[in-house]
Order: C-alpha cells, then structure tokens, then sequence
C-alpha cells in the first residue's frame, strides 16, 4: 500500500483536481470542529453552562443545522450599499483563508504546494483578509460597519509586524523557510544529544510563540483583540449588515483561520505533523502525519480559546501601544538572540 | 464633602474639565452615531446620539421615554396594595427594594408600624435583592467590556439568591410581598439555615470575580481613569449610591438617613468609598457593597426576632390625608416615593424619584472627550436600569 501511494503519480488535471477539492473540503470541516468543540462545548464547560443538546448525539451537530438554518434565509443588503462590494467581500475574506491551506503540510507529502518560502507566504496571504473586511465595512453603508472596518485596518499594522517578527527567530534556527523544511529540523536535531523528544522550538523559542499567540488573536479578531468586532461598542462591526449565507462565510472564515494559524503554531513551533521517534522520511507519515497535526493544532486552538473566553477587551489605541512598545522590542530581542546564539553555538 | 454653593462655579469648573479632554487641535469631520434604542451596551432602550470625531466622542446626548410606562400617572388610579404590585417593575433586579420605601410612606401617612420580625425580614429581603442587582451588574460589566464567562457565572451565583427570594415571597422577580404594616408570609421553614448557605456562596463568587475580572490588567486598564467624576460634579447632578461613593463622597441612607422600619442599626457593616471617582472605583465600590449586603444579612438572620409579621391595619386601606416622602438606599441610589394623599383609597399624586434617571444626567457631561470604548465602559460603569430611568 505504502508503495502504491508513493509512485502514485496522477496526471497535472487530476492533481490539481483533487488538491481543489480538497482544501475546499478541508476549510469548513475545519471551522465545523472548531466551533463545535471550542465555541461550543468547550465555552460552555468553562462558563459552567450546557451547551447545544438537542441536534445530533449531545449536540454535536448543532453547527450543522445552524450552518443549514443559515442557508436558508435571504440574501439581504442594505438599501445605499455599494452592493457589487458588499457581495464579493466575505468571498475575499474566504479566499485568503483557502490560500492558507494551499502551504500547510498535513505530512511530508500531503501538501498542496510545498513552498520554498512558506513562512512568508502564509504571513503576507493572510493579511489579505483585511482587504475583504475593509471592503465589508465601506459597502455596508453603516456606521458601525464602518468603524470595525477601520479598526480592522488599524489593527493590522499593529500586529502583522510582531508576528513578522516572532517567526523569524524559528526560521533562524530552522535555517529555512520552508514549512516542511522547519518540520524536518525540529524532528531531526537533538537537545544536548539526546533526540527523545526531537527540538521542538517552543523550548527555545518561547518568546516567539507567545509573541506568535498574541498577534493571532489579533488576526483572528478574536478577545481580548475584538475590538473590530467588538459586540458591546459597534455590534459585530462588519459583519452586522451581513445574513444568511454570507455571513456563514465570515463565520466559516474566521473559524478555518483559527485552524489554519494553530496549524502553523504547531509547524513552527511544536514540531508539525511528524512525531520524533518516526523518521520523517517514514511511510506512515501519510496517515500519522495529519493526525499528529490534528492533536497539536486541537492543543494550540484550546490555547487561543481559552484567552478568548476569559479575557475582556483591549481598547484599539492599548493595542497599538502594546503591539509597538512591547510586543515588537521583545521580539527584536528575540531575534538577536537567537541570531547571535545561532553563530555561536 | 459638600457640595460647592454657586452653581455657576460649579458650571464653569465642570466646563472647562470637559473642555479640556476633548482635541480640538485635529479635527476631522464629524459623524454622528446613533446608539441605540436597540443596542446591547445600553441593556434597554436607552439611546445615546453621540457626535463622534474619529472615534473621540465630541458629545453624547442620552435620549429616555422609550421605555415609559406611566407608572407616576397609573398610581393614581390604583389602590395602595394595588400600587405595589405595579413599582415592582420599576427596578426590576432588585424587586423588593422598590416596593419598601412606598411602604414606608404610606406606613407614616398612616402612622402603623410594622411588628420587629416584619422589619428584619424586610431588611433582609433588601439586602437580598441588592445582591441580586448588584451581582448582576458585576457580571454584565465584564460582558460589555468583551469579557463573556464573567456574565455567565454572575447569572450562575446570583441563581443562589433568587431562589432565597422565592422560596420566601412566591416570585423570583417581582416578589410583591411587602404590605402596608407588615409583610404577606413569615418565613418558610429552614429558610434561615439556606439563606445562610446562599451568602456563603454569594461571598465565595465575589471573590472569584475579583480574581477573574476586577484584578484583570486588562479589565484595569479599560477602567482605571476613564470617566472620572470629581466629587462637586457628582453631587451637582444629583447623582447617588454607588456612584456618589465612587467619587470619595461618604454617603449612604442606610447609615445616615435610615427610615423607621428597616434595621440596618442592628447590624455591623461598613460604608465603602473610593477616592477615585473612575469606571474602576464604581465597580469596586459595588464589588465591597455586594459583600456588605451579604454580611448585613448573615448577621440579621442570626438576630432575627420572633413575633407577627402584621400589624393591626383594616382591611380596606384608606390613607389619611397628608403628604410623605421616604427615600431608601436603593441598589442603584436614592430611591424616594413622595406620595399625596387626600384620604381616599388611591392616592391623588405620586413622585417617583428613581435613581438611575438622575444618574445618567451625567452621561453629557462624563462622555465628553472620551472614546467610543470608554463611552461603553463609562454607560455600562454608570449602572442604569432603563425601567428605572423611565419608569
């Protein structure tokens, strides 16, 4: 079998056929779990409640009637929205979240497109999403659209940079940009040595995760960085023109983008899809390789989620000042650190 | 602290301390933003049309009436047990607490006074439907400032005393239990002993939301310094409870004005205040109440009196012509009914002095310079109850 999926070698259509349906398959059962395990249940448990009970066996399929529920309603757009603009946006936004998927490797093979520079292209297409939000927020004809658009725009600059900056101590150490290539150097190299648990580069690079953690709730719009969506001051913002199957997009967005940056945390940081024991050159990885993933990425997202369902808002100007005045320095130092440890070492 | 004699000094002085917050050295066009009547900071229908210069608000008008149901012009066509049923509604977190200073006045109109064990009753009851209120408020606060478990596990605890309220008087809500000399029902059995259990949890949560919340940096940073009321201002406007006490003025009806009826002398507690005057200094301030209201009554239900919960009063109650006014330290501040009565069985006029509808009289004043956050730490800070603004 393992012979069979090597020399498994489909012509161009075909390939690229089943790369599209794929990722597309990919995206929303991504955002299903997501939501269903975090958003839901998880919440739930930490705010002593019970969540959805009622659709599928204990709730589990609740997202699934609410995605269908969604479906269902009309397609509406405010009267003096620049409606070409307003429709396209949440495909925009979903777009950026699809491209995403296209770099992240699920094994050494199970990737779409095996990027030399990886890293950069995933940091530089998801700050594409801001475009369609921005796009949401100008054609929505409201105020409140408006400025969660602007304040989207705003907090782009805050914390695109940090994250930049967080990630270049891993490609530092790594020596490349590659995903699968940073995989390959965390699994291969040893501590002192000893290569029981490969060199995951959290254990140096602490410093960049929590850099990399706190930027992407702040990609993710998610608290205490909400403030563009923020439901108490301009109630949700962009999206609050947005029904039915559009907004099912920015829901499905936000989720998939959720999933796709804890994958990322998980590729630069905690080892990818490859367990340290098993040469990443191993068969097996075709099948362990994505639910290794799996289980680092459900690890991360508990991270992400759990500051976001306990921590309060930041306002938008406490954001620019943490991001400029400590986030940014910190990874400075991060990155001469590891620089200078890296030549000397 | 008293407050300054002129007004017009006190008018200038809160003009320029506005005057200078906001920027006027860059400014862009303006826009209006209408919040409001359907918006989830002002938890009802309060609308708020703020003038916004970028995200600086440049002035916020709050607009009420939405939600006005007459209730000053439907007492006069209501009998006094009647009535009571009604001003329930008017703060309706904190139920009982309404329906007591009604009562108090037309008890002194009528010149009866309800039998000890009706009195203790009733100022636990008090106390009870503050820490309803108070503990909500908590919750919510943290829910407006984007902090979600907060709202959840206040509605969790506060389940804890709502069931004490019912269990006692029939209605989680609206209990409708206080009458005019006494009180409908004495006690249920082991209501003292649960009671006790509830304020053993209510305690246990205020110190959880400390941690959780009120100690959060972030949870600080958001309300530490913004909306800062100075003490004149906010006697200047009439502002009262929690609110005044926040801004360092030492002030509470249950200590100084307390009306005869209710025994807060029996009881060991402390008035909180904060120098700060700030969104923080009002949340700390009914953080440290919360406590006090749950200690006032774990002490009053181990002193609580035997005897009748009713004293001797007829059974069509006709109140003696004169005129009243009884205010009570309410959950949200001074709470007055001044009732007039001309010796029928309705009374011909009734003033509702609700505190909520002095308190956001500030919101022009306070609002102005801030940003569109803080507008929302500073509404949600203020603590208003839209029944009890409109009533």
């Amino acid at each position: 079998m393992t012979l069979l999926l090597a020399s498994f070698a489909p012509p161009y259509w075909l390939s690229t056929l089943i790369k599209v349906l794929v990722v597309s398959a990919v995206v929303p059962t991504t955002a299903l779990i997501l939501g269903m395990v975090f958003l839901f249940k998880i919440m739930s448990w930490m705010q002593s409640r019970l969540g959805p009970q009622e659709a599928g066996p204990r709730g589990t399929l609740q997202l699934l009637a609410d995605g269908v529920k969604f479906l269902q309603k009309e397609d509406i757009a405010p009267n003096g929205a620049d409606l070409w603009v307003f429709k396209v946006a949440p495909l925009v936004v979903l777009m950026s979240t699809l491209l995403l998927y296209v770099a992240l490797p699920a094994s050494m093979h199970l990737v779409v497109a095996d990027l030399d520079v990886g890293v950069f292209f995933v940091l530089a297409i998801s700050s594409l999403s801001v475009i369609g939000v921005l796009m949401a927020g100008w054609s929505s004809a409201s105020k409140y659209s408006l400025m969660g658009a602007l304040r989207a725009a705003g907090q782009l600059i805050a914390y695109e940079l940090p994250m930049v900056l967080a990630v270049i101590g891993v490609v530092i150490q790594a020596g490349t940009m590659s995903l699968n290539g940073i995989v390959v150097a965390q699994n291969e190299s040893a501590i002192f040595g000893w290569s029981g648990i490969g060199y995951p580069y959290i254990l140096t690079q602490f410093l960049g995760f929590f850099i990399f953690i706190a930027a992407v709730q702040a990609e993710l719009t998610q608290p205490p960085f909400d403030m563009p969506v923020a439901e108490s001051e301009i109630v949700s913002g962009y999206q609050v023109e947005y029904t039915g199957f559009r907004f099912l997009i920015f829901f499905l967005a936000e989720f998939a983008t959720a999933f796709a940056f804890a994958a990322i945390a998980a590729v630069l940081f905690l080892g990818g899809w490859a367990v340290p024991w098993l040469p990443v050159s191993s068969d097996w990885y075709y099948v362990l390789g994505p639910i290794v993933l799996f289980a680092k990425v459900m690890i991360v997202a508990f991270i992400i989620f759990w500051v976001r369902f306990t921590y309060p808002r930041f306002r938008e100007d406490q954001l620019q000042s943490l991001a400029w005045k400590v986030l940014i320095p910190l990874a400075l130092v991060n990155i001469v650190v590891t620089a200078v440890l890296k030549v000397v070492l | 602290m008293t407050a300054i004699s002129d007004p017009q000094s006190v008018a200038a002085l809160a003009a320029e301390a506005v005057d200078n917050r906001v920027n006027l050295d860059f400014e862009t066009e303006g826009m209006t933003l209408n919040m409001g009547p359907q918006h989830p900071a002002t938890h009802g229908t309060l609308r708020i049309i703020a003038r916004l210069d970028g995200e600086q608000v440049i002035s916020a008008e709050p607009m009420c009436g939405y939600m006005h149901r007459g209730y000053e012009k439907l007492t006069e066509v209501r009998t006094y047990p009647q009535i009571n049923a009604l001003i329930n509604r008017i703060d309706w977190l904190g139920s009982f607490a309404n329906e007591v200073p009604f009562i108090l006045a037309a008890e002194k109109l009528m010149g009866v006074e309800a039998p000890p064990r009706a009195q203790w009753i009733r100022t636990i009851l008090f106390e009870m439907s503050r820490i309803a209120n108070i503990s909500l408020f908590l919750g919510d606060f943290g829910l407006q400032l984007g902090g979600m478990t907060a709202g959840f596990y206040a509605f969790r605890d506060r389940e804890w005393v709502l069931n004490q309220i019912e269990s006692a008087t029939g209605g989680r809500f609206h209990p409708n239990f206080d009458r005019i000399g006494g009180l409908k029902d004495d006690l249920p059995k082991g209501w003292i002993e649960s009671s006790h259990t509830a304020m053993d949890k209510l305690l246990a949560f205020c110190d959880e939301l400390e941690d959780l919340l009120v100690g959060n940096e972030i949870f600080q940073a958001r309300t530490r310094g913004i909306g800062v009321i100075p003490a004149e201002i906010a006697l200047s406007y009439g502002l009262s409870g929690a609110n005044l006490r926040a801004s360092g003025v030492d002030w509470d009806l249950r200590r100084d004005n307390c009306p005869p009826g209710l025994v807060y002398d029996k009881a060991d507690w402390k008035v909180w205040t904060h120098p700060d005057g700030d969104c923080f200094a009002r949340t700390w301030v009914r953080l440290q109440e919360t406590r006090e209201a749950a200690k006032i009554v774990k002490q009053l239900l181990d002193t609580i009196p035997s005897g009748p919960v009713m004293a001797k009063v007829p059974r069509i109650i006709k109140v003696p012509e004169g005129e009243a006014y009884v205010a009570t330290e309410n959950p949200l501040g001074e709470m007055g009914y001044y009732v007039v009565s001309k010796g029928d069985l309705v009374p011909f006029r009734v003033k509702i002095r609700s505190a909520s509808f002095n308190n956001i009289s500030i919101v022009p004043w306070v609002a102005r310079g801030a940003y569109v956050p803080d507008l929302i730490s500073i509404l949600g800070s203020l603590y208003f109850i839209l029944g009890d603004i409109d009533r």
